[in-house]
């Protein structure tokens, strides 16, 4: 029989239909993937499933029968439960309250509770030995009576608790919680506050919510999205166990590879509408990727050797407040190069932000440097009172090079020579502009005619106004150009009808506000702009967040061309798969520090993984403790079941004494 | 099949609704609120609808003077408004243009009663107006200052600055007057009246000022920042523009057109200045500015909305029937609160359950049909008149089926009668 089954379920928002006649079902003790690109109605889909939004249309039936599901209580009454992409969670409350939190108390009624301390009482004393003479009997039974008055004495106090729901129950419910978690495996302190647990902890607190309240249909939004390589083998695992549990698991992502590892079947939608279901072992990536987007796709993402890397971006001992003061970025020092495209790595959270925005100007910046060298293209020059020596010193910085790129042998040339060839074109002469941009505004750093472009990761909320046309944000860059007092339209509308054309925006027309067009149509707009004015640094924070496949390829394509430019371009992504295939050189960020800086042709996912996790002087004890770590699992399930009753021992004795 | 029970309807968002058909809802919406204000005046006085009517409109447009009376009350409310406006498209929550107004009026009035008579009318005229202008600015800027400096609440703080405005009034009016009725009373240095008209010069700076506000918003560099700025402060950030500069620029403009505000009120048309001088339409200001969403335009039709509620109950209230001083707030209460709901049902819709809308399609379609017979009935019957070429039996068949449905409703109720009957 069927766990779940959809049936012609559609849901509209406005004119977009999210979802459009999908049929899918689950079986039991099984995990489904379901695959589909951004904005495809992957989470719509589920949020019907778990009581979020109700259906326009369509049926639902769990084991059989039909059910409507109006509210997450519903869903859970038909054993549904879903972890959401964001997670929702009371920072200020433990682990174990925020699972707790919502359950209904128990009925509690002081007449039947006295009812049974009567009882029980009574079974004590009758399982008195017979051995005790008169007056230890009667000792005892004093002993028991007693106990019992003071018991009933205090119900009273227990009911009001239960009613002003007093949390009374965390302590009682605590048992059963860790004992899920050590079923499944899941490595957690539930005394711990939610604000000190790391993503992948609250995200299994999240998981542990859902087991606790009895579901066994698991839906887990994007689980891998903010995990390391590491922690996703550790989910999965979870996930296996569970399978061989009897629950099913519906899991939502668009990451291939997961797909094939952990799923026994693949459901895959497009645009809202079902495209189909396949068995994973008969699929294949390109085949879901085809099935996924509609289209051949070339999933290999194209790499050049860099051309003559000139240093473009030095950043010494840079240090960072964030918000509330923190240090969020912590004596980073690197250099990014012209013509090669340097990828930044690390968990989300760790830094990246504050590092683009203090390199932009828009953080508080409080030590170190950020030099950005200018380059000047071939400008006339006379070196006629300069020094043959340092002519030469130049020339082996690269500075002297032929049309085509090939660097220029200066041997047996005189000064004289040189500067007319350089006069002459016939040799291309490069010099930098030194400027430190450090404690610049952005605005002074646009004044200084630097043309440093950056793609924030929010890109709603900073980089462009939702509620403004396309024209609007096309000119926040330029608008302040022109001495007149009134804003000038026209080019910024050129502008924007050239980025719509060249980078096949979909939208209505060039006056529609941005916050009206999909997530990849707005971020085409943001990075058109920021490459309009042909950038000498580029720097994108999560470019490809919530974007289609198509819409991915293109933006990593611009980045190409852009380091064909020979722009330096820093890229900020999450996804290792693609900062691995991208990037020229890694740069890894662990709690603000630079942990590691690679060569993105040579390094492997596991060993970034690892090097997000732990700076390099720390990974040493790392492999130490999880060699201790691994012995230690062969023999977890004493460990688990002693542990829990040892706290029961000890807390009886508690209440006895 | 198990019963279901799926909830009767939901809300849904109603996007991409022509303009043209909002407006139109909104229109109908102010005529219904109309006719409601209509019902409950006459439910409070027991008198007729005409009586109603009557008054109001003679209050309105009674006289010449009580039409340039309506115009020149939305003039004056516009101009407030417009003040406020470009804070609140910056999201600066400036709900102290009471105040802000109120100071102009003290500028204007710290002016006319220390010159008025002993110098020239004009120079008087002019002292004021620069006077009046410099009160209200000071007024806005203090808390722009403060929110861009230390970040501060300016919700707060403008609306008790409103407070101290009214005290700081009623502390000059106290110390300069001589009578003790709290009102001071100016009968040199004014503004008397251009063409004959004491109302035509305001019209005409709030028509002038109407049109330079909504250039500046939409045209100029200034009301692009300011928008970014409301919009997106980290946008704001992002592209350099200077937040805090912004504010207390467009705060200064909000101090200028407040203080042209005062100066009008006391100089051009009070000729008097007392703590209720400018008699709630800074609040009232704020409700119009968001209910023309920012545009000068539809804020002026807002204005005049507010104004021929407020002034027709007034006229009633004074004038025809004893109502009391509330009776006007009554109604513009009515008003507002029609308006207001009234963008719920732009916004959203409902959707019915299955079986619900088709129940509701079968009426609609009843009423339509009933329509549709009637309206080909007349149709054809017309068409009989002009040529008679048309055959008779379509037209027997709709007139035997509307009258079967007239005949359906008809026997209902005397079924009923025969049971009474019966009863009895």
């Amino acid at each position: 029989m069927k766990a779940i089954e959809l049936v012609g379920i559609t849901k509209t928002f406005g004119s977009i239909h999210a979802n459009q006649d999908v049929n899918l079902d689950v079986e039991k003790g099984e995990i489904l993937s379901l695959l589909g690109e951004n904005g495809s109605g992957k989470t719509t889909l589920m949020n019907m499933l778990a009581g979020i939004y109700f259906p326009d249309a369509g049926h639902i039936f769990v084991d059989g029968q039909e059910v409507v599901i109006k509210s997450p209580i519903d869903a859970f009454k038909y054993k549904i439960g879903m972890v959401h992409q964001h997670f929702k969670l009371v920072d200020l409350f433990t682990a174990a309250d925020n699972i707790i939190l919502g359950e209904k108390m128990p009925p509690f009624s002081i007449k039947e509770q006295t009812q049974e301390y009567k009882i029980q009482a009574a079974n004590e004393i009758s399982a008195l030995s017979a051995e005790l003479d008169e007056k230890e009997r009667k000792k005892a039974i004093g002993k028991i009576n007693n106990k019992r008055n003071l018991k009933t004495c205090a119900l009273p106090f227990i009911k009001f608790g239960k009613i002003v729901a007093f949390n009374h129950l965390s302590r009682n419910r605590a048992k059963k919680i860790q004992a899920i978690a050590d079923q499944y495996g899941f490595e957690i302190d539930l005394k711990k506050k939610v604000y000190e647990l790391s993503v992948s902890e609250k995200q299994t607190v999240e998981i542990i919510k859902v087991l606790y309240r009895g579901a066994d249909y698991l839906i887990l939004d994007e689980p891998t999205a903010v995990l390391t390589p590491q922690e996703i083998q550790k989910l999965f695992a979870v996930m296996r166990k569970m399978r061989e549990n009897g629950k099913s698991i519906i899991i939502i992502t668009h990451k291939l590879n997961e797909v094939m590892e952990i799923s026994d079947r693949v459901a895959v939608l497009r645009k809202g509408k079902f495209i189909g279901v396949v068995n994973t072992k008969d699929t294949s990536e390109k085949e879901l990727t085809e099935m996924m987007v509609g289209a051949k796709v070339d999933l290999d993402i194209h790499r050049d050797l860099p051309v003559n890397p000139q240093p473009r971006l030095v950043v010494n001992n840079l240090t960072v407040l964030n918000k509330e003061g923190h240090k969020a970025i912590d004596d980073v020092s690197f250099v990014v190069n012209g013509g090669e495209i340097l990828g930044i790595a690390g968990i989300s959270g760790n830094g990246q932000k504050e590092l683009l925005e203090g390199i932009a100007g828009l953080q508080h910046v409080v030590g170190g440097d950020v030099i950005f060298y200018n380059p000047k293209e071939n400008k006339p020059v006379t070196f006629f009172h300069n020094d043959l020596r340092q002519i030469k010193q130049k020339a082996a910085n690269g500075m002297f090079h032929y049309p085509d790129g090939s660097p220029v042998d200066l041997k047996g040339k005189s000064a004289k020579e040189i500067t007319k060839l350089v006069n002459d074109e016939q040799i291309l002469y490069y010099e930098n502009e030194v400027i430190d941009l450090n404690k610049k505004t952005p605005r002074e750093i646009q004044e200084l005619g630097i043309k440093l472009s950056f793609v924030p990761e929010d890109r709603l909320n900073m980089g462009l106004v939702g509620n403004m046309s396309i024209v609007d944000n096309m000119m926040l860059r330029s608008y302040r150009k022109g001495k007149s007092i009134f804003v000038n339209r026209k080019r910024p509308k050129a502008l924007a009808d050239k980025i719509i054309e060249d980078l096949g925006v979909v939208t209505p027309s060039d006056m529609t506000p941005v916050r009206r067009l999909s997530g990849g149509n707005v971020q085409k707009v943001l990075v058109g702009r920021e490459i309009s004015s042909s950038p000498k640094v580029l720097m994108s924070a999560y470019p490809v967040r919530g974007l289609d496949v198509n819409s991915s390829y293109l933006i990593y394509n611009l980045l190409n061309e852009q380091k064909a430019r020979n722009t330096a371009v820093v890229f900020v992504g999450e996804d290792l798969d693609v900062l691995l295939a991208l990037s020229d050189r890694i740069l890894v960020l662990c709690g603000g520090k630079v942990s590691a800086i690679v060569d993105a042709r040579k390094v492997t996912k596991e060993q970034i993984g690892l090097l997000m996790t732990k700076l390099p002087d720390e990974i040493e004890r790392y492999d130490y403790e999880s060699a201790k770590e691994s012995l230690e699992t062969h023999e977890p399930e004493q460990t688990a079941s002693e542990e829990p009753a040892l706290d029961l021992a000890e807390k009886e004795d508690k209440t006895n004494d | 099949m198990t019963k279901i029970h799926e909830p009767l309807f939901h809300l849904a968002k109603n996007s991409n609704v022509n303009p043209r058909r909002k407006w139109a809802l909104r229109g109908i919406v102010f005529v219904i609120s109309f006719f409601v204000c209509a019902i409950v005046s006459v439910g409070l006085t027991g008198k007729g609808m005409d009586y109603f009517f009557k008054y109001f409109f003679e209050g309105l447009f009674g006289s010449e003077r009580n039409a340039w009376n309506l115009f020149h009350e939305t003039a004056i409310l516009l101009l407030i408004a417009l003040a406020v406006t470009p804070c609140f498209k910056m999201k600066f929550w400036n709900i102290g243009g009471e105040g802000q107004v109120l100071m102009g009026c003290l500028g204007c009035a710290v002016a006319i009663n220390f010159m008025g008579g002993k110098v020239s009318d004009a120079a008087t005229i002019i002292v004021s107006i620069i006077l009046a202008i410099a009160f209200s600015t000071v007024w806005a800027v203090i808390p722009a200052l403060f929110k861009a400096k230390w970040n501060t609440n300016e919700t707060l703080l403008t609306l008790m600055m409103n407070y101290i405005a009214v005290c700081l009034v009623n502390f000059f009016i106290k110390s300069v007057a001589t009578s003790g009725t709290g009102i001071l009373v100016f009968s040199n240095g004014v503004v008397g009246s251009i063409f004959g008209n004491e109302f035509v010069l305001k019209i005409i700076v709030v028509a002038v000022l109407t049109t330079l506000m909504a250039i500046y918003l939409k045209f100029s560099k200034h009301g692009y920042e300011l928008t970014v700025v409301g919009e997106s402060p980290n946008t704001a950030k992002y592209v350099g523009i200077k937040t805090k500069a912004v504010i207390i620029r467009t705060l200064v403009l909000c101090g200028v057109l407040c203080g042209i505000a005062g100066f009008l009120l006391i100089s051009a048309t009070n000729h008097s200045i007392n703590d209720t001088s400018v008699g709630g339409r800074g609040f009232v200001g704020v409700l119009i500015s968001w209910l023309g969403q920012f545009n000068p335009i539809f804020m002026a039709i807002m204005s005049f909305l507010v104004v021929f509620i407020e002034r027709g109950s007034n006229a009633l209230a004074n004038g025809g029937i004893s109502l009391g001083e509330s009776y006007p707030s009554i109604m513009t209460g009515i008003f507002f609160f029609f308006i207001i709901a009234v963008e719920f049902f732009v916004n959203y819709k409902f959707v019915f359950r299955e079986d619900l809308q088709a129940k509701i399609d079968l009426c609609t379609a009843k009423i339509k049909g009933v329509f549709s017979k009637k309206k080909q009935v007349e149709e054809i019957e017309n068409s009989n008149k002009a040529s008679d070429s048309v055959s008779e039996e379509i037209v027997e068949e709709a007139v035997e089926e509307s009258a079967v449905t007239v005949e359906e409703n008809e026997e209902i109720p005397s079924t009923e009668d025969v049971e009474e009957k019966e009863g009895k």
